[in-house]
């Protein structure tokens, strides 16, 4: 039987800021949100997902994302990943994937050098993830961003790969606020089961706040998670 | 023993900040051609092996000062007084 509250993990890294909004709008999803501390070393029994937030871990000393990959809990969302489990990483999240080289790539400043906070217009390049199943193909998301460090880069090669592979789920539509290569808003892994995403989804749930669309990413992670726990038990 | 790591940015990878500083230069009536930005990182290591302090220097240098991807690094081990 399937269950009906998919369990998804969202970590607390020191400094995290976005966790209880992460937390808060995947129960809107009608998932089981639960919160792991940074300091445990395994993830709760029956994870079907989890989510890295947002916020800025340990201070963004030395590079955003830098110091919170060698939080003991990433020892087992590194595990979770490589045995296909779904990680999503919004913003501050995506830095830590990054640096956790879970995804390719890392995000540095911002060509304007400033702290950018206001809607970005999205457009979706692929449905086929457990991240935007619940997307159609080229449809146009608002959803927020807030980051200094947002501006995706790797070198040629890497970037090649990108786009080759069809990594690439999310672009910038329109302006390109922060200077990403290809207008990266989001990747996946070769696997598809981990996407970064600067733009915060969780910030996007409801209409009365300026838009719903992050639901569209948000309850696609729910979908996912609860298929999967399905087979977990 | 102490050492030195230098961070820069690897050639062909953007510096936005670098970018900013050459701007400004050029403003104030320099002829400057690039600029590009790294960082350094003094560390004081409790061994006085010189081998055992690269190897460590080394390690971390890769795993969390730079991120080889988009940095190289130096790393300067300095004489014991």
């Amino acid at each position: 039987m399937t269950p009906e509250r998919p369990k998804i993990a969202v970590v607390t890294f020191l400094g995290s800021l976005d966790d209880h909004d992460a937390a808060w709008a995947l129960a809107a999803m009608d998932a089981e949100a639960q919160l792991v501390w940074h300091a445990e070393t395994e993830l709760p029994r029956g994870t079907a997902a989890v989510v890295l937030p947002g916020g800025f871990s340990y201070g963004d000393y030395l590079r955003g994302g830098a110091i919170a990959r060698f939080a003991p809990i990433m020892d087992a969302v590194i595990e979770f990943a490589a045995a296909g489990g779904l990680v999503l990483g919004i913003c501050n999240g995506f830095q830590i994937l990054c640096e956790a080289r879970l995804l390719p790539g890392v995000l540095i400043r911002n060509a304007s050098l400033s702290f950018i906070c206001r809607d970005a217009m999205l457009r979706v390049e692929r449905t086929d993830t457990p991240f935007t199943s619940r997307c159609e193909q080229g449809q146009r998301l608002r959803i927020p961003i807030k980051h200094g460090y947002g501006n995706f880069t790797g070198d040629d090669e890497l970037l090649a790969e990108l786009e080759q592979k069809h990594q690439i789920v999310l672009r910038y539509h329109g302006d390109n606020p922060n200077g990403s290569a290809f207008q990266i808003a989001g990747v996946v892994n070769e696997n598809g089961n981990v996407m970064g995403m600067m733009p915060h989804p969780e910030h996007a749930v409801d209409r009365l706040l300026g838009s719903a669309d992050g639901t569209l990413i948000l309850a696609s992670l729910a979908d996912a998670a609860r298929e999967r726990s399905a087979t977990l038990v | 023993m102490k050492a030195t790591v230098l961070v820069r940015p690897k050639a062909g990878i953007k510096d936005p900040q670098g970018e900013a500083v050459k701007g400004s230069l050029k403003k104030s009536g320099l002829d400057i051609v690039s600029v590009r930005i790294g960082r350094v990182v003094d560390v004081e290591l409790e061994t006085s092996d010189r081998e055992k302090a690269l190897a460590e220097l080394e390690q971390m240098s890769h795993d969390l000062l730079a991120n080889p991807l988009i940095e190289s690094y130096e790393i300067e081990l300095l004489e014991e007084a």
